[in-house]
This record gives structure tokens, C-alpha cells and sequence, in this order.
């Protein structure tokens, strides 16, 4: 009986039906703020996405956080409330803001109903160009950030990761956490959250993406409007630096029933014109889903873990291939060298026409998923942008996709996977694992 | 900063989920063999969520099986008669979808997003595995395996996780609902294939599930297409009557103090036992909804927020959480995280007076009309979220309400005056029906 399932899988190998139109317009206000657009006006609502390049990796060592402490500041008060009056007023209005930094950008995100989009975007205007950043305010928003950084510090992911970036980007803002250190943040003052203000939050480095209910007519006033006050440039962004860790093991005592991997080694720039050989190779090796090798070989055959996977990270300021594993302590030791084996089987073998085929129906069938909803496409094009993709990126990335072939694949696992180059950091109490320097 | 990190299990959203306002996008019709569908139009992308929601969760499971719910959802990945183990999975992603399931006290849940074109395959696919499923003992060992690192990545590893189980232990005497969904370590490791074998052939049939097409799809096609694939299947005649055991009235207020030296922020947390939304009966949860809001639903403007961060400056962040959608009654909860040098026997002592505090000045109606203009606009916002909408109708058709019930929440939650927020407040916070939970590294150093 599997033959009629069979029967019904070999037809989707051809074409996809192509996804819903997403027909991006590029809109310059009259002040020249660009915007990516996407009119969709089926639902009363308009969803922005702003995100500014350079996030928590502009701070500098003795400051590390004050970037995230600002972003997470922004909406607790502006120069005429207060934060209990600025969320009243959001509530009253029943707009969402959203307010994050990461280790790249800070990221605004914004829904607002089409009804009171005007009152809704001067209250965020506020909070973006003229936020209050008081004693009070920030003295709170720390206490937040400090407790969640000590609860860090028993939490055996978060003790992994930390392992794992100091080793791969010594001497980098990527060797930080982007929320900083106990004792930095304790540090950090009004002054502090403000100058982060000014070195992050500028026209020079802003990636816009708006979804919805709106016009590009009537976009480009909103824009200068919302952003016009921001200086012109910021600080200078950071370097991109080179992968730093050495082939090895870096065990880091826990008591903890489960033992927590990361595993990283030299990645590759989003440029790179092998990227997406590498992206459909990952997706086979260990990218989500249970259909990978990784999952295969270490959850369903072996059952040695709930979750196993790959990734490629390619950051604005530095990459790494890397992956993550959880496992009990007694059983953490068969499941790396399990991973170590599929690193070079990959590296030497590639893969199979079957496993490539299924790798690119999947990537070029599920990217319309993605699509799902006003912001998320808002989130999107921002990401396209700040990412310095082509405005017709979303109509060509699945050719990419479908471009890519058996010898591609092949070359990219030889020249990329270094099982010798693997750094392994685990946290726990590994049976028959320990550190190699 | 909305810090969510600790409780994101139990916080409910900001802004109440409700029915969408359009209601002429939802269909809904019964096959003949007893299954129920739900249809959600959403034709701005050719895209369709595909979900089977079976009645039956955790609470229904025998005593000394705990785990056995969720145990066979991840059977489910395994072979049929038609299918080897793993291939349902292959061919979802060979057709570019995204694929879940999940299990929770109420319900089990099988989910697909894919290309609209690909319903039909979908389709074929789920009702193959609803009675057709083959376990081999080579399958099931290394899946109890999955289940167990599962656990400790859940629970063993995250002493909130670990606080969260031993609290609601303590809330439920009689009831099932205080035994966890995975399972207990001792009783997930005894499952055997048997067990889930009888588990599957008791509850897996089309009268107790229900069918949720949500996307770019025609309502009469949806339907022309589950009679094809869901239509043959047979009903089961023995699916047991949905009766758990019942609580009896809780007569002392219990506490708990929970050491974990993995503990560095202590908070304290208690339960009080609450009702549900039940069937064509939705205004007292209504009403406890809005409380929730009101007292601790949205940061510094909430009641508790607004005195205990601050005015008097005791905490770093405060929440009350409640989520009306049970079969049975479950509970309302509120928490509090102390501010650095607070110990939390002056925080307990405050939030008590928080809530004395509220039951004496009654309901802010400024902020009770704020509250109602968020939620006649989240019926505009949930329009943009089809499968929010498509997990609402699943949860809610699963815990025993029904479509009406569904469309009719935003209008209770208009409804709902100052005077049935202080009822249902005074009511339901009764110390004689709760739990307080301090979670702590060490006793001496919290107090």
C-alpha cells in the first residue's frame, strides 16, 4: 500500500504553485526615509517592522548591555509620561509595540489599527526619538535584566552558550551576552542608556518594512513623522571578525541530570556565493523536522535525545555552523560521537539525489508558509533589507534553491565541515567525556 | 520591559482571545460517522493549516499511565498498515509542509501548514494513522527514550518546571489535572506498547474528533473532501464517557515551600481553584477574565502592578493569570517577583494587601473600557492570525464548549459590568481553596 502514497509524492516534485503575490513597493518619504511596502488592505490594521543595524555589538566592553537596557527602556516612559501613562495611552488606542535588541539590530515592531494609525504612530514617535530614559525607569528595567542574568547562571543552555561564544569570538562584542554581565549592568546610568540611544538608533543604519492597510502615498509622510527626529548617523559598527575556537572539548561542571551540547566550528558569510549549497546541506544534515540525518541517527534510532539539530549562523559581524543537543549525562557521549560520525559523513560523502530532492521540495514548498500574517511579512522585508537582498529576492530565492545541485552540495560539505575543527562545549556531569585543554 | 521569562507556561495573553468578529469566515458541518470540522476562510495566501483534535488528553488517562497521552501522539509518527515508521513525516516535508502535534490535559493535536493544493494528501494521511496504526517494540523502546530526554529537558532540567508540577499536585485532591502531562518520570519509564496500543484503539475514532481546516479552502470542497478521506472511517461504539473524578471542597489553605539550590531568583506564586467556560455558561469566566486583566494582566498599569512595582517598589514584576478554557474547572493564578532585598514573606504579606486593597476600591472604570476597546480590536488583529484562530476552536470544541460558545466570548467579555468583576473576584479569592508556592534556593535566605 505504500505505492499509492508514492504515486501521489512523485508529482509534487514538480512545480509549487507560486504563492500569493507579495508585491513589494519601495517607498521614499519626502525626507528620503526608504520603507519596503507591501499594501495588503483586506484587514483594517498596518504592521511596521524598523529594525537599526548594530544592536547589542556596539556597546563597548565596560557598557555591555546598555543597548539591550535602552531598547527595553524605551517604551517606560517619554519626555511627557510617564511608563504607566505611555501604556494607558497605547491601551487606549489598542496599539502593540514591541521594543527588543539583539546581538545585530534593535528592533521596533509595530500593529496598529487603520482606524487611529496617526495617534498610534505620534505615541511611538515618542517613545523612539524622545523616550525619557529617568532614574526610576531605568533603575527598574535593571532590576529586570539582573535577575534574569542570575537566573542565567544556573540555567545549563544559557552556561553553554556562554562557554560557547567567549571561545568562538574572543575579543569581539559576539563574545558578550547581549543583555552584558551582572557587573556591567549594575554599572550602567541614565547617561549610559542614552548615549546607546544616540550610537543605535539613526537614520544611517534603519531597515523598514511595512505590511497592511496602508498606501505608499500615505506612507511617506507617516515615515518622516515617526523617525524624522533621528540624528543622521550613529557609532561606527564593529568589525566582522573570524571564527576563534580550536578543535576540542570544553566540559563545564554542572550538577544536572541532562547534559547540554553546543557544537560550532568556521561558518560562512550570507554572501557567500556557496551560501545556499550550504542552507539545502544543513537542511539534510541537521535542519529541523524529523526528516534530517541528525534526528534520524540520534533521536529515532537511538533515542538518545528529544532534540538535535543544525544551524548556520551567519551574523552581521561574524559566522559559525553549529548545532545543539540535549542528553543524559550517561548517554551524552553516544550521542556526540553519533553527530561527529554524520559530520563526516557528510563532509566525505555529500548526499543522495533522493535526500537533495526532498531537502528542495521542502525549502521551496515551505517558504510560502512563512508568509503568514502582517507582521510576520513585515518582518520580512526588514530582514531582507538590513540582509542587502534584492527587492525581487522573495520571487528568485526558491530558483537559488532549486539551483543548487548534487555536486554543489558535495563541494560545500568538503570545503565547510571540519569534524577536526569541531569545538564541543558540554554542561553537565558527561559520563566518558571530558575537556581537551 | 514585559519580562515573561519565568512564567511563560502560565501567563496568559495581554489581551483576552476572542472570536473573530467576522463569523461569516467560519463554517462548520458533521460527517455521518460522527466527526466534526470546523472551516476558516483566510484567502489572502494559498496556504491551509490542517488539524486533527481528538477529545481525549492526560486527564483521561488510567491511574499509573500517566504519560500515555503524549506518549502516543509521538507514536502517531510511527507506521501503519499503508506507511513505514517515519513517512508520514517524509512526505509532509516533501510537499513543503510544516508539521506538530501536541498533547495537553484536554486534548491531542495533530497539525499540518502547507500549500493549499496539498489538502487532500493531508487529509489521506491523518485519517490513515486515526485507526490504522502499527507499533513495533524496535519502534516504541527508543521513543520512550525520546519521551524521557524530553522530560528532563522540560522538567528535570528547570526547577521552575520542577515547582510548577509539585504546586499543581497540590491543587487537585481528586482530580486528574494534578498529575503532568508527560507523565511522572517513574511511570513514563513502565510505558510499554501495549499500553499505548489500548490507549489508541479506546479514544482514536472519528466521533471523538474534530476536524479543523483552516486557510485558502471553499467550505463545501473542505467538506467533499472529508467525506472522501475521513467519511469511511468507523465509529467507535465504547469511547468511555468523559467523567473524571471530581474535587471535593478544599477546606484549608495548603503552602509549600520548594528548595532548589539551581534557584536564583525566589518568587512566590498561589493558586486559587476556579471555574471554567462551560457550555452556553460563559459569564462568570467572563468575568474572572476581566479580573485577571484588571488586577494583573498588563504590567505597570495593572492593579498590582500600578501598588506593588511601582508605588511601593516590593516587586520587579507581578501577574495574575487565568485561562477559562477547561473541561473540568482548573484554577487562577497570581505571582510576584521580589525586588532585590525583599524576602518573601513581606512580599506575600503585600500582595494580600494588593488584593484587599482591590476588593475595597472596586474596578477602575477608565481602565475597564481601555480593557474593552484591546478586545474589540483583538477580534480585528485575530483576522491576521489563522492559525491562532484554528488552535482557538480546537481548545475550546476540545474542553466541551461549542461553536456558539466560541463566537460568543467577545460579546460576554463586553458584557461583563464592574459589579460581576467584584462578584466573581470575591468569590474566587477564597484562601480555603488555594496553594502558595514559594520557590527558593534555600529557606533561611528568602524569608
Amino acid at each position: 500500500m505504500i505505492r499509492i502514497f508514492l504515486s501521489l509524492i512523485i508529482f509534487v516534485v514538480t512545480a509549487f504553485p507560486s504563492f500569493a503575490e507579495v508585491k513589494i513597493q519601495e517607498v521614499t518619504s519626502p525626507n528620503g526615509i526608504k520603507a519596503w511596502l507591501v499594501s495588503e488592505p483586506s484587514i483594517p490594521i498596518i504592521a511596521f517592522d524598523i529594525a537599526f543595524r548594530g544592536g547589542a555589538s556596539l556597546d563597548s566592553d565596560d557598557k555591555s548591555g546598555a543597548t539591550y537596557l535602552m531598547a527595553a527602556t524605551l517604551e517606560e516612559g517619554t519626555g511627557d509620561m510617564d511608563a504607566a501613562a505611555f501604556l494607558r495611552a497605547s491601551e487606549s488606542l489598542a496599539a502593540r509595540f514591541g521594543f527588543s535588541a539583539s546581538r545585530d539590530s534593535v528592533s521596533i515592531t509595530a500593529e496598529v489599527l487603520k482606524s487611529n494609525a496617526t495617534e498610534a504612530l505620534d505615541l511611538l514617535k515618542q517613545a523612539i526619538t524622545k523616550p525619557a530614559f529617568n532614574e526610576v525607569a531605568v533603575d527598574r528595567v535593571k532590576m529586570q535584566i539582573l535577575s534574569s542574568l542570575a537566573s542565567d547562571e544556573t540555567d545549563p543552555d544559557a552556561i553553554a552558550a556562554k562557554a560557547m561564544r567567549e571561545l568562538s569570538f574572543p575579543n569581539h562584542p559576539y563574545a558578550r551576552a547581549k543583555e552584558g554581565t551582572i557587573e556591567t549592568v549594575q554599572s550602567l546610568t541614565p547617561d549610559d542608556v542614552n548615549v546607546a540611544h544616540q550610537n543605535a538608533m539613526a537614520l544611517d543604519r534603519i531597515f523598514i518594512g511595512v505590511v497592511g492597510d496602508v498606501t505608499a502615498d500615505e506612507l511617506g509622510p507617516m515615515l518622516d513623522t515617526l523617525l524624522g527626529d533621528l540624528p543622521a548617523t550613529g557609532a561606527p559598527m564593529p568589525t566582522k571578525t573570524p571564527f576563534g575556537a580550536t578543535g576540542g572539548t570544553t566540559v563545564v561542571e554542572f550538577e544536572t541530570p541532562q547534559a547540554q551540547a553546543l557544537w560550532a566550528q568556521a561558518g560562512l558569510d550570507r554572501h557567500d556565493p556557496d551560501f545556499f549549497a550550504a542552507y539545502v546541506m544543513n537542511r539534510i544534515l541537521g535542519g529541523g523536522g524529523f526528516t534530517s540525518r541528525l534526528t534520524e541517527e540520534v533521536r529515532e534510532k537511538r533515542g538518545l535525545t528529544y532534540g538535535v539539530y543544525s544551524f548556520i549562523a551567519s551574523g552581521d559581524f561574524g559566522d559559525y555552523i553549529g548545532g545543539s543537543v540535549a542528553s543524559a549525562n550517561g548517554r551524552i557521549k553516544e550521542a556526540l560521537d553519533v553527530i561527529r560520525a554524520e559530520w563526516v559523513r557528510m563532509a566525505d560523502g555529500g548526499v543522495t539525489a533522493d535526500e537533495l530532492d526532498a531537502a528542495k521540495t521542502y525549502l521551496t514548498g515551505a517558504y510560502p508558509l512563512r508568509f503568514d500574517g502582517n507582521s510576520q511579512i513585515a518582518g520580512i522585508l526588514a530582514g531582507m533589507q538590513s540582509q542587502e537582498l534584492p527587492i525581487e529576492y522573495i520571487n528568485t530565492r526558491n530558483d537559488q534553491v532549486n539551483a543548487v545541485t548534487i555536486e554543489d552540495v558535495s563541494r560545500v560539505a568538503k570545503r565547510l565541515l571540519k569534524p577536526d575543527e569541531l569545538r564541543f562545549v558540554v554542561v553537565g556531569k558527561p559520563e566518558g567525556v571530558s575537556s581537551t585543554d | 520591559m514585559n519580562i515573561r521569562r519565568l512564567f511563560v507556561a502560565m501567563t496568559m495573553l495581554i489581551i483576552p482571545s476572542v472570536a473573530i468578529a467576522d463569523n461569516e469566515n467560519v463554517s462548520t458541518f458533521t460527517l455521518d460517522n460522527g466527526m466534526q470540522a470546523v472551516v476558516i476562510e483566510d484567502h489572502r495566501a494559498p496556504v491551509v493549516t490542517h488539524m486533527v483534535w481528538y477529545k481525549v488528553g492526560a486527564a483521561d488517562e488510567a491511574p499509573g499511565k500517566s504519560g500515555i497521552a503524549h506518549f502516543l501522539e509521538h507514536l502517531l509518527f510511527k507506521g501503519t498498515d499503508k506507511m513505514a515508521a517515519g513517512e508520514f513525516s517524509q512526505i509532509v516535508a516533501a510537499n513543503g509542509g510544516s508539521e506538530n502535534a501536541f498533547t495537553n490535559q484536554d486534548y491531542t493535536g495533530y497539525f499540518q501548514r502547507i500549500a493549499a493544493d496539498r489538502l487532500p494528501l493531508m487529509m489521506e494521511l491523518e485519517a490513515d494513522r486515526m485507526q490504522g496504526l502499527k507499533l513495533t517494540e524496535a519502534e516504541v523502546l527508543p521513543e520512550r527514550d525520546v519521551i524521557i530526554e524530553e522530560r528532563n529537558s522540560r522538567t528535570e532540567s528547570n526547577p521552575g518546571a520542577l515547582f510548577s508540577e509539585h504546586r499543581t499536585a497540590l491543587m487537585f485532591d481528586n482530580h486528574p489535572y494534578g498529575i503532568p502531562v508527560i507523565g511522572w518520570m517513574h511511570e513514563i519509564a513502565q510505558l510499554s506498547r501495549e499500553d499505548a496500543l489500548e490507549f489508541y484503539k479506546t479514544y482514536y475514532a472519528p466521533n471523538n474528533a474534530i476536524l479543523i481546516v483552516a486557510g485558502d479552502v471553499e467550505p463545501d470542497h473542505v467538506k467533499e473532501l472529508a467525506q472522501k478521506y475521513y467519511g469511511p472511517l468507523t465509529p467507535s461504539t465504547a469511547i468511555p464517557e468523559r467523567i473524571r473524578p471530581i474535587e471535593p471542597p478544599h477546606r484549608a489553605a495548603v503552602r509549600t515551600i520548594f528548595e532548589d539550590p539551581r534557584v536564583r531568583q525566589p518568587y512566590v506564586i498561589r493558586n486559587y481553584a476556579a471555574t471554567n467556560r462551560k457550555a452556553g455558561d460563559q459569564k462568570e469566566a467572563a468575568a474572572l477574565t476581566m479580573f485577571v486583566e484588571l488586577f494583573g494582566g498588563s504590567g505597570v498599569t495593572s492593579f498590582m502592578g500600578q501598588r506593588m512595582q511601582l508605588d511601593k517598589k516590593v516587586s520587579i514584576n507581578q501577574a495574575a493569570f487565568y485561562e477559562g478554557v477547561s473541561y473540568d474547572p482548573h484554577s487562577l493564578g497570581i505571582y510576584a517577583v521580589p525586588a532585590p532585598g525583599v524576602g518573601l514573606t513581606a512580599l506575600e504579606a503585600e500582595l494580600d494587601a494588593t488584593i484587599d486593597a482591590f476588593l475595597q476600591e472596586g474596578v477602575d472604570v477608565d481602565h475597564l473600557a481601555r480593557l474593552k476597546t484591546q478586545i474589540a480590536a483583538s477580534e480585528i488583529y485575530a483576522l491576521d492570525d489563522q492559525s491562532g484562530l484554528a488552535r482557538r476552536y480546537g481548545e475550546a470544541l476540545t474542553a466541551g464548549l461549542t461553536i456558539a460558545d466560541v463566537q460568543g466570548w467577545a460579546d460576554a467579555l463586553q458584557a461583563v459590568t464592574p459589579d460581576d468583576i467584584m462578584n466573581a473576584a470575591r468569590n474566587v479569592l477564597n484562601n480555603k481553596a488555594s496553594v502558595t508556592g514559594w520557590l527558593v534556593a534555600d529557606k533561611e535566605s528568602a524569608k
